[in-house]
Formats: structure tokens, sequence, C-alpha cells
């Protein structure tokens, strides 16, 4: 447990996305999802172009191409909100397989569905090569205020903790005679949450003392730091794939 | 558990848009850090990461609204207004949102502005309202405190909903015309009933932590100078 094991998203491998720095995929990743969202909808290649390059990066990743499908469904609901688009949309009419739509709406819901996606895939790329550790010290290296990266830390630490915590007390109601079925153990969840939150809370607090007394500071250690900081190269390497990007959106935006 | 988004995503909101809103959340995450660094102790820095931790799990509930085709969910925000304060709390509340943004997929990246100002900084801010304006009005019993964490996460998760409104009027890549107040209508009841769920969650967790370990909620700590004596009195027998 805590946050120097994996994640569930993360996909144990060694290929040459694994071993770029963390903040120089955050960097790339976040780039990539600008570029994505500042394309105009009309240029529909443009898009096809960003699904080419995720892909090339998965190859690279191995990540394979199911794995990203099944997690993409993460994005179901906005996938249905694009669909009552074309519906409720205003303006101009077009006649589609005999149901009056609107124009506008089509385009939206086409372009939630696009940038949602490939922001969605972007980021699955990221969290399969990335562990949440090397998460935090590529936030770190990027200048993330120290506050929010030790928040961060103690959260993705303590997830593991209220997780545990809920379990043990789940085990402890049905040896006491509860039966909890789907919607029925809500009572039973509801009724104890407080409870939950304060054992997890007391938990925590040795964890944090005991780090504290072994010389915290509010920082992790170098020893976490692994591999040391980028390189000029490695950012450059990294660097492909935005810029790539960039110059697709920039294309786009100047033919329409 | 499988999470679903309910984050604004990528391509909702139009690019120039979304840019003020990130400048907007930057500048408000920036006054909380500064803030936020004079109430973060040694009691508070491990609150901060469960409150964060708590907030995550929660905000994987997940509400499907399946009029409009939009989901709601628990946001927590009161929650963290209650027990870490304002500034700490807004900043666990954004970091919820750029974990989840970063390595879940789960509300794009570009449109974390938007996610933020809604959750972390509307909600924040309206539930810590009400909860300093509640707790100087109500009386300081358990009861008191209950209704004070109902009412300000039912009212947060309410406004932060229709934050999403005001942003979508502003920049919708979609016009939907005479079909937004719908969307709106749509919007403010159904964070109508979260809010009541959120609220009965924040009400429980914070009666139960403030009636074992007072010394815990942020929102009481703030009140000791006017009122010392009366405080403990929510502490009950313990």
């Amino acid at each position: 447990m805590g946050a120097g094991h994996a994640h569930v998203l993360y996909r144990e491998s060694d290929s040459p996305v694994h071993r770029l720095p963390p903040e120089v995929k955050i960097a790339a990743m976040v780039a990539f999802t600008v570029a994505v969202v500042a394309t105009p909808r009309e240029a529909i290649w443009a898009f096809g172009a960003y699904a080419l390059l995720v892909a090339a990066v998965a190859a690279l990743a191995r990540v394979n191409a199911r794995w990203l499908l099944v997690r993409s469904t993460i994005e179901l609901p906005f996938v249905l909100f694009a669909f009552a688009l074309p519906f409720l949309g205003a303006g101009e009419r077009v006649d589609l397989l005999g149901l009056s739509l609107s124009a506008d709406g089509l385009y939206g819901a086409w372009n939630i569905i696009a940038k949602g996606t490939l922001g969605v895939w972007a980021s699955l790329l990221l969290a399969a090569t990335t562990t949440t550790r090397d998460l935090i010290v590529g936030l770190d290296r990027l200048r993330c205020p120290q506050i929010l990266t030790q928040i961060a830390t103690f959260m993705l630490r303590y997830l593991d903790v209220l997780v545990g915590e809920a379990r043990r007390m789940r085990v402890a109601r049905i040896s006491r005679g509860d039966d909890p079925r789907f919607l029925w153990q809500l009572r039973g969840f509801a009724a104890g949450v407080g409870a939950l939150f304060l054992r997890a809370f007391e938990r925590g607090e040795r964890v944090y003392l005991a780090m504290l007394s072994r010389g915290y500071t509010g920082r992790m250690p170098a020893v976490w730091q692994g591999g040391g900081a980028a390189t000029t190269g490695q950012w450059l390497v990294a660097a492909t794939v935005p810029v790539l990007a960039g110059t697709v959106a920039a294309t786009a935006a100047v033919l329409t | 558990m499988e999470t679903l988004a309910m984050h604004i995503s990528n391509g909702i909101i139009n690019g120039p848009v979304a840019a003020i809103f990130a400048v907007i959340a930057l500048a408000a995450m920036a006054f909380c850090v500064m803030r936020g660094r004079q109430d973060l102790d040694d009691r508070l820095a491990p609150m901060a990461g469960l409150v964060a931790a708590f907030i995550f799990a929660v905000q994987m509930l997940n509400f499907p609204i399946f009029t409009a085709g939009v989901s709601g969910h628990l946001l927590g925000g009161a929650l963290a207004a209650m027990l870490v304060g304002p500034w700490v709390g807004a900043l666990c509340v954004a970091v919820v949102l750029v974990v989840q943004a970063l390595v879940f997929g789960d509300g794009g990246v570009a449109m974390l502005g938007l996610n933020i100002t809604n959750m972390a900084v509307i909600g924040i801010a309206a539930a810590y309202l009400l909860i300093a304006l509640l707790l100087r009005v109500l009386p300081r019993t358990t009861t008191g405190l209950a209704v004070t964490a109902f009412v300000a996460a039912l009212v947060s998760v309410v406004v932060a909903a229709l934050g999403f409104v005001v942003q979508y009027q502003l920049g919708g890549t979609t016009d939907l015309g005479g079909n937004l107040a719908g969307l709106a209508g749509t919007m403010a009841v159904s964070h109508l009933f979260i809010g009541i769920g959120e609220g009965l969650i924040t009400a429980t967790t914070v009666v139960t932590v403030a009636k074992v370990r007072p010394d815990l909620v942020y929102a009481l700590r703030a009140l000791k100078p006017a009122a010392p004596a009366s405080v403990p009195a929510v502490g009950g027998v313990r």
C-alpha cells in the first residue's frame, strides 16, 4: 500500500515512454490537449491526425488498443450529452435519416466526442506510463507549490487507508449479522461514514507523526526523486508530440 | 471501482472562455496557496490529505442525469470548508480535480480552469460563507452544526452546478437557443437532489468528527476567539 505503489491504471512495462521523466510527460500531455482543444471543429482531418499521434505513442508505450478503448468508457456521460445536442441545438436544421437535426448541434456533438476522446486517451497514456509517485515528483519539478504536492501525496497515500478501513468496517458489519445488498447497504454505509472518516484520520495521523519523527519536512526525500531531472534531450524527444499536434492545429486554423 | 467522467470534458466549452477561467482559477489558487500556508499545521496537513482522499472517493459516486445526458456527483466542498477551512479546502478540491484530469482523464485538462472555478472556488466560497453565517446565527448545538453542514453542502452543490450553466452560456460550443433554460433547470433540480445526499453525508461526517475530536473541525476553531466558552458545548459529553 501507499503512494509508492502503482495505481490501477498503471501498466508495468519498460518502454521508451515509461522511461521518460514524469515532468516531461505531463508537460507534453497538457500541451497536446491544448492543441487539440484549440483546433477548429470543422477540420475533421486534423482529429484523424491526432488519433494517429496517440496511436503512435500508445504503440511506443506498449499500451494495447483494447485497454485504451475499454478505459475510455469513462467519458460516456458526455457522449450522451453530445448525442442530445443535435436535437437540442438551435439554428439551421438539416435532414438526416428522416430526422430534423441542428447542423450546429451535429458539429457540437462531433466536437465533444472528438476532443473529449483525444483528451481521455492522452491522460490514459500518461496514467499507463507513470506511477503516482512519479506524477507527484513531476509536478514538484514543474514548480507546483509545495503545499499542493503535499496535499496530493497525502491524498494518494490515504486513499488506500480509506479503502482499507471501509473494507474492515464492512467485514465487521457482515460478521455481526448485516446482510449488505446493492442499495440497502447504502444505509449501513451512510450511518458509518462519520466513523469511517475518524478511523481513517486517526490511522492517517499516526502515519503522519511517524513520518515527522523520521525527518519529514513537507517534501519527499531525495530517494523518491529517482533518476534525476529531465535532460534537454528528453525534453526535445517528448516535445515532438505536442509540436506535431501544434503544427496540425495551426494548419487546420489557417485552412478553415 | 469504475469511474465515470463527470467534470467538464474537452470540447464542451470553447477555448477563449476556458482560457479566461483558467486565469481566474490560477489567480484564486495562488491566493489560496498564500493563505493556506499559514493554516497548514501539524494537525491540518494529514487532515487535508484525508479530506482530499475522501472527496476523491465520494466524487466517484456518480448520478447520470439522463434527460440531458449530463451527470452529477457529490462535490465534497462543504466538507472541506468545514474541516480544513476555505483556503486549504479549495486547494484540496483543486488537487482532486488535477489528479483526476491528469490520471483518470476525468474532466479535460484544457477545461481544468472551468472545473476548478466551479467546484473549488465557487463551491467552497458559497459553502464557507454559509458556514460562517449559520454558525453565528444557529444555536451552538449538535443540531445547529448538522443543519449548518447540511445547508452549506446543499447550496454549494447547486451553486457550483449553476456555475457550469453560466460558463456554457458564455462559451458553449453549441448554441442551444431557448434550451439553455432547460439545461439550467435540469442542472438545478438534479443537483438539488444530489445536494440533499451530499448534505446528509457532510452533516453525519462533521457531527461525528465534532463529537469525538472537536479540535479537528476548522470552522469551530475559527469561532473560538469570538466565543471561547460556548464552543466545547458542541463536543458533547466526551
